[in-house]
């Protein structure tokens, strides 16, 4: 058995498009007008912002458990080719296994719910079958068994989900990040922190650790229940469509933040929003942290008028701190340049979707 | 809603397994698998005694690999508070009950070189659940188990036939014991201990493995607290503006759940800190009964978890 992809079925809705090199990665006007937009009001500061994972407006990107959207084979594709390039990208500790078994359910039985016209799920026992016709896989394999899949059960499934996850082992009241995949990140790397607690690979926020967000934040996510998953956003810039700003590959993509000028900003500059959401795991007892990347041009943002607006007062307003932490500082003052065009002074209305 | 998902299930079986004892087995309503869980999970059982509303936590004893039912097994309790009571008394087969998701505050340690498990009396019920658990995934243990009696040691036949050699008995009425200095000085490095059982057994084991020098973060209890029953006694909800009357037999969480106040909770045993409520003021002793705050917390009397602790005194308020 192996994992090759034969995508190529449902072209007419997942696009064929890349994440490198000539970057032809782009949205769909329908994919623009369900761009998780993260901020509901006009200035940003950190919060824990926590609320139930519960399904959301049809259409949006909350209205299955997990998001299937037009960027699933494609991103699946660009996951291969970093695996192949460097493999530690996905690292489970030993104890972790079945925990990722757990995540392997999860993923299988949410999207065999959500969109059966595309993933098919049938248990005899713990024989299982699955069936993922956008990458054109078939297989039947013993849940729990190892051996019977050509992975490990997690970096099995993650070869066929959008999103980085953690897998974070609860013991002597932390969690441990002990599982881990990111091929999709904002510049933190699974090799790097594997094995560390909450608190240690939190340890680079800046403001966040004098507010005590982190000792609220592990309080109530070890209060986390099963069946009761919670999501939250985290936002930041990048240059290009690049999935992978990894810290490994800094030095590909952090000098292109060199490279904007007025006239390509509006189509190179992406506002990278992490769609963040956390599940208890049966089995394990662990911990599943899902972090959803939706990249969104600039110059397609501002189709909705109400976020051309926003985006330009939060990217104005915010803290420098926070700027520099999330790497945008030394081109934020032509970001804001270019966004003022879209804002006329109006006001915003409460909220994140475009048109209320 | 507060106290998370719940679970809408039928009972299944209800079956005396000694004197003390009786087993029940919950299946969903909707004929559909239930969630998966693991060993050393709890479930929070609801019941209508009549009026008054009981939720009571108690451990799975089921195999966690068996979706199709769990089971729970519980002791009576003729001085209780009624709980027990209720479930021995009138939970029949073919009642429909709601009891919550499974949650685990007593979850093995995969990385362990070996699982040392000392179980008393009914304490035994979540390691049956990490027993199975461990014999499917693999995974090295040791049971040491005792009981007042031969016939109060429920399950020990079904532990002794299914693990010879991994399971050893001890009964009180022999004059039996655990030779616990000993058995702790024989175990693997990596090992972790596992202790479910009376509060005075709790404490033995720790203070003997703490004083052999077993590392703190490799010791592992479980102990809920029975709310317990005392005077009765006046709040103050400064959030909701309301005053209750606790009553003898009721906990705080339970009043302000009559009194329609949605406050939050897990375990309702003083074990997950779900509850933990601040004080704003209080003019008198609350009478902390909980495992979650620390003797220092209860000893200043900023907080209290309503689940189980009381209050003696003129005054209380609390943010809730």
């Amino acid at each position: 058995m192996s994992l090759d992809f034969k995508p190529g079925a449902f072209s007419d809705f997942f696009r064929d498009e890349t994440f490198r090199d000539d970057f032809t990665y782009r949205n769909s006007p329908a994919a623009v007008r369900r761009f998780p937009f993260p901020f509901d009001r006009d200035d940003y500061m950190y919060s824990v912002n926590m609320e139930p994972h519960v399904p959301g407006r049809p259409g949006s990107v909350f209205e299955n458990l997990l998001d299937v959207d037009e960027h699933y084979v494609s991103e699946m594709i660009d996951r291969a080719k970093v695996l192949a390039e460097d493999p530690l990208r996905c690292q489970s500790l030993p104890h972790m296994t079945l925990a990722g078994w757990d995540a392997l359910e999860l993923v299988m039985e949410a999207k065999a719910r959500d969109y059966p016209q595309w993933f098919a799920l049938e248990k005899n026992g713990n024989r299982w079958h699955w069936i993922n016709r956008p990458l054109g896989i078939d297989h039947s394999f013993t849940f729990l068994d190892e051996a019977t899949l050509p992975y490990g059960p997690f970096e099995y499934i993650m070869r066929q989900t959008q999103g980085d996850w953690t897998l974070q082992d609860e013991r002597d009241n932390t969690l441990w990040m002990d599982a881990g995949i990111a091929t999709a990140q904002a510049d933190w790397s699974v090799d790097f922190d594997i094995g560390m607690n909450f608190h240690e690979w939190h340890a680079p926020v800046p403001l966040a650790h004098e507010k005590g967000i982190f000792d609220r934040a592990l309080k109530f996510l070890l209060k986390l229940q099963h069946g009761s998953p919670v999501r939250r956003f985290n936002w930041t810039m990048t240059v290009n469509p690049l999935l992978d700003t990894s810290p490994e590959n800094y030095p590909k993509w952090g000098p292109t933040k060199a490279t904007l000028t007025p006239e390509n900003l509006g189509g190179k500059q992406h506002l990278r929003v992490e769609l963040q959401t956390l599940y208890r795991l049966p089995r394990s007892n662990a911990i599943a942290f899902d972090i959803r990347c939706y990249l969104g041009k600039f110059e397609e943002l501002v189709t909705m008028p109400k976020w051309g607006r926003r985006l330009h007062r939060v990217v104005r307003d915010i803290h420098p701190d926070l700027a520099a932490y999330k790497g945008f500082l030394r081109n934020r003052d032509a970001m804001v340049e270019w966004l003022s065009h879209y804002d006329d002074g109006a006001p915003t209305s409460l909220g994140w979707w475009p048109e209320d | 809603m507060s106290g998370g998902a719940k679970l809408n299930v039928r009972v299944a079986e209800v079956v005396p397994v000694n004197d003390l004892i009786t087993r029940f087995r919950f299946v969903a309503r909707d004929g559909e698998d239930l969630p998966a869980f693991s060993g050393g999970a709890h479930t929070v059982v609801e019941m209508d005694d009549n009026g008054t509303r009981r939720l009571n936590p108690y451990s799975l004893m089921s195999s966690p690999v068996d979706r199709s039912g769990y089971e729970i097994s519980v002791r009576r309790d003729d001085v209780g508070r009624g709980g027990s009571l209720f479930l021995h008394r009138h939970v029949k087969p073919g009642m429909e009950m709601v009891i919550s998701y499974p949650v685990n505050l007593f979850a093995l340690d995969n990385r362990a070189k070996k699982h040392l498990m000392i179980a008393g009396g009914i304490g035994i019920t979540p390691f049956l659940a990490q027993i199975s658990q461990l014999s499917a995934f693999g995974g090295r243990f040791e049971l040491h188990y005792s009981a007042r009696s031969k016939p109060l040691g429920a399950y020990m036949d079904r532990l002794t036939s299914a693990h010879p050699g991994q399971v050893h008995c001890y009964f009180d009425d022999q004059g039996q014991q655990i030779d616990l200095g000993r058995l702790l000085s024989m175990q693997p490095i990596g090992t972790h201990l596992y202790v479910c059982g009376p509060k005075g057994m709790i404490n033995w084991v720790f203070t003997t493995a703490e004083a052999m020098g077993w590392p703190k973060l490799a010791l592992h209890h479980e102990e809920f607290t029975a709310p317990g029953t005392g005077k009765a006694f006046t709040v103050e909800l400064a959030a909701s503006g309301k005053t209750i009357t606790v009553g003898t037999t009721q906990s705080l969480l339970e009043a302000m759940e009559a009194a329609g106040v949605d406050a939050p909770y897990l375990c309702r045993g003083g074990a997950c800190g779900q509850c933990e409520t601040t004080v704003y003021k209080c003019n008198n002793t609350i009478l902390h009964r909980d495992h979650w705050l620390t003797p220092e917390e209860h000893a200043e009397g900023h907080k209290i978890m309503p689940c189980v602790s009381r209050f003696e005194g003129k005054t209380l308020v609390i943010n809730r």
